[in-house]
């Protein structure tokens, strides 16, 4: 069977959602981003809120994700995109409302407004991406770095002495009262992806069922660039190291608890 | 018995040849182009077409929305 | 429930007619002397009449991001504090001017630098009109002298806002904010529907109707040469507020040899020593900038054309008088006179500053 008899819009399984534009990512090559960005697509489209959803961008890499997804959204500043969705789920509690973070700014500037609307369990989703790394100013060490691995800002390896330890917010926004669903994920591969995306519809749905309680999806993430690692090795690197200390998995379900 | 074929299209212009759908095809159905893109990348292509069975792995990884994946049976 | 007078702080004034100017939210941190703007919207519960927001938040500069988020929502939004406060939201102020986001902050100021005092001051007038955050913007500033003015200035603060698209802040004082005076509180005016919203904010990040392109709040752009333009339009913007929205009142200017210019409270204390200056018989007037951005620099420019001298009065080391020197342009002596770190000057003060700086 010649390639143009399966290519036709009828056999069509799998494509990029509609909201996501045609503009050229930023990321570079195998970037985590990417995927979270479709995954993010997909479950808006497939729950009909295109009209309903209003997303806060954070100050990192993912800045520009506004470019890419055709919602509305909002810029903030560097940490305080849970600020921003606080006063955005309130003032239309009817809307979908969810902030797009890196370890920077959601582990680093902005422990403060992640703790505390994750406490007063707004109805948010937090979408965290941790690739233990700023990605965006070149490569330094984040909150959530492992111990021993280099970046710029720690070039001989992360010396807990020096530097303090990584940073594991999330086991901590699982403690809350306020939050109804932390999870960790990843996307290093079509399984992955999948569980990622079926974390993401549930901390949207539970967003909009009026019930309340923030909802967290940490994407244990690559940043091939940063790691100087091609994508590939990238993702072997965090299956190894990342994943023993950020082990993925629901945190806490609430519901499930019920 | 019917037999699953697959077929993958990469928008070639748009992929920055990262290789993860290489990587992730159970099949081995895909690899990179010899030639780059007017970006300068080499982009992914289907080297092995008869082995896709259309289970979009590739374009799920694909951290860049390049692919679509196609499905149908044949009798 | 239309006009009603009552006998209220000036704090609570703001809180009162933020609720009846349909306010949608409030959004604040505790500090003196300006806790009972929350307290009160806290006691009177707007949420069960209106529908309008209010909420305790974590930080001054939580607060003021918060702000941020809903003015991005088209919606009505404020918050209060004071001076050690407000130095944290400029960041915040900032992201609102860039985003050109309508916006109302409360600064009910206090004596500084660093933690200071609780007492009353004006030494964030260089903040307020100068800055404060990074960048080439503006703040709409109003002055309320009395506790009708805080309570009026709530509404138009507003409607400057979104008339401009432009952050506006009252700058008030502990004076204003803790004293209790008679004030009529203005009718209530119902909270924006969410069509009128729509209507009147087409920018507005409310959910992306599929009639229109998405929405971006954002005040990020990598492109000089587009950055640029935006800076340019944020200029253009605010020379037409300049040329349109400057207020100041006149007392007892008309015969005046000497005058006093002076905002907010200082402006109060300054129109006693007027009345007690001429009882001596010196020619005494006051000129009060109720915006101090835009700055009444045209009028006095005029001024300086027919008194001897002029007396900047400011609870501050001398910041407004910069302005005033500069309005002057050397034309006739400009003088500073303050208190500093919380103490209030008495009339007296200001009539014998008068004759020994300005005679």
């Amino acid at each position: 069977m010649a390639l143009e008899d399966i290519i036709k819009p009828e056999n069509l399984v799998y494509k990029k959602p509609d909201i996501m534009n045609d503009n050229p990512m930023h990321y570079c090559p195998g970037c985590s981003h990417g995927v979270v960005h479709k995954l993010i697509a997909e479950v808006i489209e497939e729950m009909g809120l295109v009209e309903d959803t209003i997303g806060v961008t954070p100050v990192g890499c993912a800045v520009f994700a506004y470019n890419y997804i055709d919602i509305d959204w909002e810029e903030a500043a560097h940490g305080r995109a849970p600020a921003l969705a606080t006063a955005i789920k309130r003032l239309r509690p009817n809307k979908l409302v969810f902030t797009y973070q890196g370890d920077g700014d959601l582990a680093a500037i902005g422990t403060a407004e992640t703790i505390h609307a994750c406490n007063r369990g707004e109805s948010i989703a937090i979408i965290f991406i941790n690739n233990g790394i700023y990605g965006m100013t070149g490569g330094q060490m984040a909150p959530t770095t492992i111990e021993g691995m280099k970046t710029a800002t720690c070039p001989y390896g992360r010396d807990v002495k020096l530097n303090g330890y990584p940073l594991k917010i999330t086991n901590q926004l699982k403690d809350l009262e306020g939050t109804r669903y932390v999870t960790r994920q990843s996307v290093q591969t079509a399984a992955a992806v999948r569980k990622t995306k079926k974390a993401i519809r549930k901390a949207f749905e539970n967003c909009m069922d009026g019930k309340g309680g923030a909802n967290v999806v940490e994407v244990v993430s690559t940043c091939s660039s940063g790691w100087k690692l091609t994508p590939e090795k990238a993702n072997k690197w965090m299956e190894e190291n990342m994943f023993p200390q950020y082990p993925l998995g629901d945190l806490i379900d609430k519901d499930a608890n019920q | 018995m019917a037999k699953i074929k697959g077929a993958v299209v990469v928008n070639k212009d748009r992929c920055k040849g990262c290789q993860l759908c290489v990587v992730a095809c159970p099949a081995n159905v895909l690899a990179m182009s010899k030639q780059v893109n007017a970006k300068g990348y080499n982009y992914a292509i289907m080297a092995n077409e008869d082995a896709c069975v259309g289970c979009a792995s590739c374009g799920i990884v694909c951290p860049d929305g390049c692919i679509s994946v196609y499905k149908t049976k044949i009798d | 429930m239309s006009e009603e007078v009552r006998l209220m702080k000036g704090n609570e004034a703001i809180a009162h007619a933020a609720i009846r100017c349909g306010c949608d939210g409030y959004f604040g941190y505790p500090i003196t002397p300006q806790s009972e703007v929350m307290e009160t919207l806290m006691e009177v519960e707007p949420w069960k009449e209106t529908g309008m927001v209010v909420l305790q938040a974590e930080s001054e500069v939580s607060s003021i991001n918060m702000v941020y988020g809903g003015a991005a929502t088209g919606k009505k939004v404020m918050t209060s504090s004071s001076s050690p406060g407000v130095s944290l939201m400029q960041e915040g102020i900032s992201y609102l001017a860039g985003a050109e986001l309508p916006a109302l902050i409360v600064n009910v100021m206090r004596g500084g630098p660093g933690l200071g005092t609780i007492q009353p001051s004006q030494s964030d007038y260089f903040q307020t009109t100068k800055g404060g955050g990074h960048g080439d913007y503006r703040l709409i500033a109003l002055a309320p002298a009395s506790v009708q003015e805080m309570a009026d200035f709530v509404g138009l603060a507003f409607d400057l806002a979104f008339k401009y698209r432009n952050p506006a802040i009252i700058l008030a004082d502990g004076v204003i904010g803790q004293m209790m005076e008679k004030v009529v509180l203005p009718d209530y005016k119902p909270r924006r529907t969410d069509e009128e919203v729509e209507k009147q904010c087409p920018w507005a990040a409310t959910g992306r109707k599929m009639s229109r392109k998405n929405n971006i709040i954002t005040s990020l752009e990598l492109k000089p040469e587009v950055m640029e333009q935006n800076n340019l339009r944020f200029q253009a913007k605010y020379k037409t507020i300049e040329e349109n929205e400057v207020r100041y009142e006149e007392i007892l200017c008309d015969d005046a040899e000497y005058l006093l210019v002076a905002f907010g409270c200082s402006a109060r204390i300054c129109q006693k020593a007027c009345e007690m200056a001429r009882a001596e018989g010196i020619k005494l007037g006051l000129l009060r900038p109720i915006t101090l951005w835009p700055f009444p620099t045209k009028v006095i420019a005029q001024y300086a054309n027919k008194v001897k001298a002029m007396l900047s009065v400011e609870l501050n080391a001398g910041q407004m008088v910069e302005d005033v020197r500069l309005a002057v342009n050397g034309k006739v002596p400009v003088e500073h006179y303050g208190r500093l770190g919380g103490i209030v000057f008495t009339p007296d003060e200001i009539v014998n500053a008068v004759k020994t700086k300005l005679m």
